[in-house]
């Protein structure tokens, strides 16, 4: 089992995914170069948070050009697991390796601060250690994550149960109150079709051991390490 | 050869900053202005005769996310 952690120019998180793997799941991690052009080797990549080429033009608009983005694109296709977190959730809805797009929060402002997500459903590889309408308490650090999809992709993602998280309140409760970015339906975190590829606006990476407020996040990394297991 | 493209919202997708942009100049006394909507502008330079096929990929393919935005290429 070996997990890819990729470095875009403006990645910087991408220690802290590396970190998470190594120090706190205990498992083999290696960086991958945005210049690579190939992932071989790799059973799961993360593409991390950042600021990837300065988020120029749009949010992950130009990460999508990177060479290592044709071989991650070409790794999804094959059935591998990627996971975007933040500005690696954006870089995939840019690739259109998920659907949708993340636009600039609502209220305009950065929003960087803790709250609750709820799981949506457990039959991904990323959210099989959870339990359907678990709250996860996580953190978010971004100023375009309101997530939009045009009215008939959404409707295909709600009934293909895509959404993996939404935004909650602490009872659980889906609210405008809870919506940090407006994104449409609470949309936090979604897969692909193929439930092959995560995208979610809130940090795992920050909140997978006790000391940093919360080790939430781990049971995330560790839904894919018995997906890897089980393969 | 000289074109420009303009990238837009597309009209059913919120803009954010228009509105935050049209709410303060409707407190600056300018009670006309009902709607506005931000975009952004590509000053784009080209060998002579170029073709326009190359304009329209940059624009379609780079410059403008289909699923929130449209473009238009105007030559100069």
């Amino acid at each position: 089992m070996k997990f890819g952690v990729v470095i875009f120019p403006g990645s910087n998180c991408d220690h802290d995914c590396y970190y998470v793997v190594e120090s706190v799941l205990k498992k083999p991690v290696e960086f991958i170069w945005h210049q690579d052009t190939s992932v071989k080797g790799f059973d799961a990549v993360i593409l991390p948070g950042g600021f990837a080429y300065g988020d120029y033009l749009r949010t992950g608009a130009l990460a999508k050009f990177s060479p290592v983005m044709a071989a991650v694109r070409d790794f999804a296709e094959k059935g591998g697991l990627v996971i975007g977190i933040c500005n690696g959730f954006q870089i995939l809805c840019e690739a259109g390796l998920l659907p949708g797009a993340l636009m600039r929060n609502v209220g305009m402002k950065y929003v960087c601060k803790f709250l609750h997500l709820r799981t949506e459903t457990t039959n991904t590889p990323y959210s099989n250690a959870l339990a359907k309408g678990q709250l996860l308490h996580i953190p978010i650090g971004h100023g375009d994550g309101n997530y939009f999809a045009e009215t008939e992709t959404l409707s295909r993602i709600e009934s293909n149960d895509q959404v993996v998280f939404r935004y909650a309140d602490a009872d659980g409760q889906i609210s405008r109150d809870a919506n940090p970015n407006g994104s449409l339906n609470n949309i936090a975190g979604i897969v692909n079709e193929r439930r092959n590829v995560l995208g979610m606006m809130p940090h795992p990476d920050r909140s997978s051991e006790s000391i940093l407020g919360s080790a939430d996040g781990r049971l995330i990394f560790e839904s894919i390490v018995n997906t890897l297991v089980a393969k | 050869m000289k074109a420009t493209v303009i990238v837009t919202l597309k009209p059913t997708v919120l803009d954010p900053q228009g509105m935050t942009i049209q709410r303060s100049v409707a407190s600056m006394g300018l009670a006309d202005v009902t709607d506005i909507r931000q975009g952004k502008y590509f000053d784009v330079s080209l060998k002579d005769g170029a073709s326009s096929e190359q304009i329209e990929k940059l624009a379609r393919e780079v410059l403008t996310n289909p699923v929130i935005e449209q473009y238009r290429i105007v030559w100069e």
